[in-house]
């Protein structure tokens, strides 16, 4: 497979923070590639030296076989960018801002209409209308449209979910999976666990690291504890009491259940069932689980950090 | 029961022919938190805005936390806290000035402002970074502070406009802790996500469609009622089904 994106212990400063340390990593062409992490996880950093907009103190970066600091001229053409922050004209209407960076590219909308069709047919109604007025789920869609217009290789995509209602979100991923299908190489970023599944492959990062990098399956065989969902009608009554077991290793909740993860390999469900009823926990249910993407980015963490502050 | 700190009989708001909240009428009681989720555009933040009395009504009828929303907004805002995720302290101030300036704002004495940084500090630890500016500090210490200094003049409802947004899964998790801490002491939480996993945390919600409630319930009778496990699923039902009309 052809490399698209190539990080090689790419590591960024800024004053007394280490934004980016030590990353590695490639992607190759065609591939749906995430970055899992909170805000202050290094993510935009990561993706501003990849639209060569920042330069990396440490490490190298190339983007289509080309180093981002001495060739980004060329790199620039042939990439796509949507920042985290809306950054279209507001006072330019939806057409307005469409043709806009079409031309910047040296290219027409006409001329690459196809790959938009699918995106932008949705803001044709309001193709009038400024993008300032636009809705949030609007807005995104014609960032989208704004950095593909140009028809590039690759798309950076700077957390396009953040602060967008779960059905915008999943419209907005279904637009992403249609364009990979075409064969379009994208690395996206988002502060939003669910989403991690829905990509190639992923990477955790959390300040300026990345804590692991897999498949979203692969990575969760990362996650070695017996895992339990637990639930009672009081579950606030029931995380106290769980969190106070020596044997818990972790106790967070999951929806309407808690995960609870024990740090004796031979755990059993029954046998926790049994010493919670004893506890007064008349209606508590204990199930065995399989751990997801956001159990073992917390687990990881967690390993990271000794156990997280307080 | 106790009595309610939110109550609303028809609670409407148009922009010129565009109605943004569609009669609304909500009955929150001490020591709830009340989920009000719906989808961008939806009304949520002029129904806060409103109800924070930052926003007057066009019709309907509101009291919150004991005040009318025509005749007492300035009561309203005294006895209400309110915290978002993009506006809640100053960067540029240390911890302790961050506490004595939103203490003062609330009309806190001297005397009272000392006492109570003395115990927030203590009781959050963050004493040893008392006199540190607060752009230093991790994001999940802030959102902590933030919430302790909504609700320092003792309100009984605080507004959390997603506070939870681009934070990790841990400190995510560390926060509704404290919320939970606080409802258990009869504060009243008003708070909007869009983590559908956070909303199965409160007792009850309110999904907004079009300005209008298109559901309120509890977590687990809305899931029965729509046949589906997740909340997510609930929401995703009734935001498209909208969309489609």
């Amino acid at each position: 497979m052809k490399e698209v994106v190539t990080l090689a212990n790419v590591g960024k400063r800024f004053g007394a923070v280490q934004a980016l340390q030590g990353v590695t990593i490639s992607v190759g062409k065609g591939e749906l590639f995430g970055f899992i992490g909170a805000d202050g996880a290094g993510k935009t950093t990561l993706f501003r030296i990849l639209a060569t907009l920042l330069l990396p103190d440490e490490g190298r970066a190339e983007v289509l076989g080309l180093d981002v600091v001495r060739s980004y001229r060329d790199i620039r053409k042939r990439i796509g960018y949507m920042p985290g922050k809306f950054s279209l004209y507001p006072d330019l209407s939806v057409e307005e801002n469409l043709r806009f960076f079409a031309s910047v590219f040296g290219t027409t909308v006409e001329k690459n209409y196809e790959l938009i069709r699918d995106i932008y047919s949705q803001l044709e109604p309001f193709k009038t209308r400024r993008a300032g007025k636009l809705s949030g789920g609007m807005k995104q869609k014609l960032a989208l449209s704004c950095a593909l217009v140009h028809r590039p290789e690759v798309l950076f995509l700077d957390e396009p979910t953040t602060g967008v209602d779960a059905v915008s979100r999943k419209e907005f991923w279904q637009m992403l999976r249609r364009l990979r299908e075409q064969g379009m190489t994208i690395l996206v970023s988002t502060p939003y666990m669910d989403e991690a599944v829905l990509c190639d492959r992923i990477a955790f990062m959390q300040e300026g690291k990345m804590l692991a990098l897999d498949t979203p399956t692969g990575i969760t065989t990362l996650f070695r504890k017996p895992l339990f969902a637990i639930r009672a009608s009081d579950t606030w009554g029931l995380l106290c009491v769980l969190r106070a077991s020596p044997d818990a290793a972790s106790v967070y909740a999951f929806g309407s259940a808690l995960h609870y993860s024990d740090n004796r390999p031979s755990a059993r469900a029954d046998e926790l069932l049994a010493a919670l009823q004893a506890d007064g926990f008349t209606d508590v249910s204990v199930s065995v689980i399989q751990p997801g993407i956001e159990d073992t980015f917390i687990a990881l963490m967690e390993e990271k950090q000794g156990s997280v502050d307080e | 029961m106790s009595e309610p700190v939110i109550h609303t009989d028809k609670l409407t708001k148009r922009f010129g022919g565009f109605v943004a909240v569609d009669a609304l009428s909500l009955t929150i009681s001490g020591g709830e938190i009340f989920g009000f989720l719906g989808a961008n555009g939806a009304g949520k933040t002029t129904a806060i805005r409103m109800l924070t009395g930052l926003l007057a009504p066009t019709s309907g009828k509101a009291t919150v936390a004991g005040f009318d929303l025509y005749s007492g907004s300035e009561g309203v805002k005294r006895n209400i806290g309110y915290m978002s995720q993009r506006f809640s302290l100053y960067e540029d101030l240390t911890v302790r000035e961050n506490i004595r300036f939103f203490a003062g704002i609330y009309g806190l004495t001297n005397q009272a402002i000392k006492e109570k940084s003395r115990q927030l500090l203590d009781s959050l630890k963050l004493v040893a970074v008392a006199d540190t500016r607060l752009a230093s500090l991790p994001l999940g210490w802030k959102q902590k502070l933030a919430f302790s200094v909504a609700i320092l003049h003792e309100p009984k409802i605080v507004f959390l406009d997603e506070p939870t947004g681009g934070v990790d899964p841990v400190t995510r998790r560390r926060f509704w802790d404290m919320i939970y801490e606080a409802s258990k002491q009869g504060l009243t939480i008003f708070v909007t996500t869009h983590y559908m996993d956070e909303a199965e945390y409160c007792d009850r919600l309110c999904i907004m469609v079009d300005g209008k409630v298109a559901a309120l319930d509890r977590p687990d009778a809305m899931k029965r009622t729509f046949g589906v496990e997740s909340m997510n699923e609930v929401f995703i039902q009734l935001a498209r089904s909208k969309k489609t009309e």
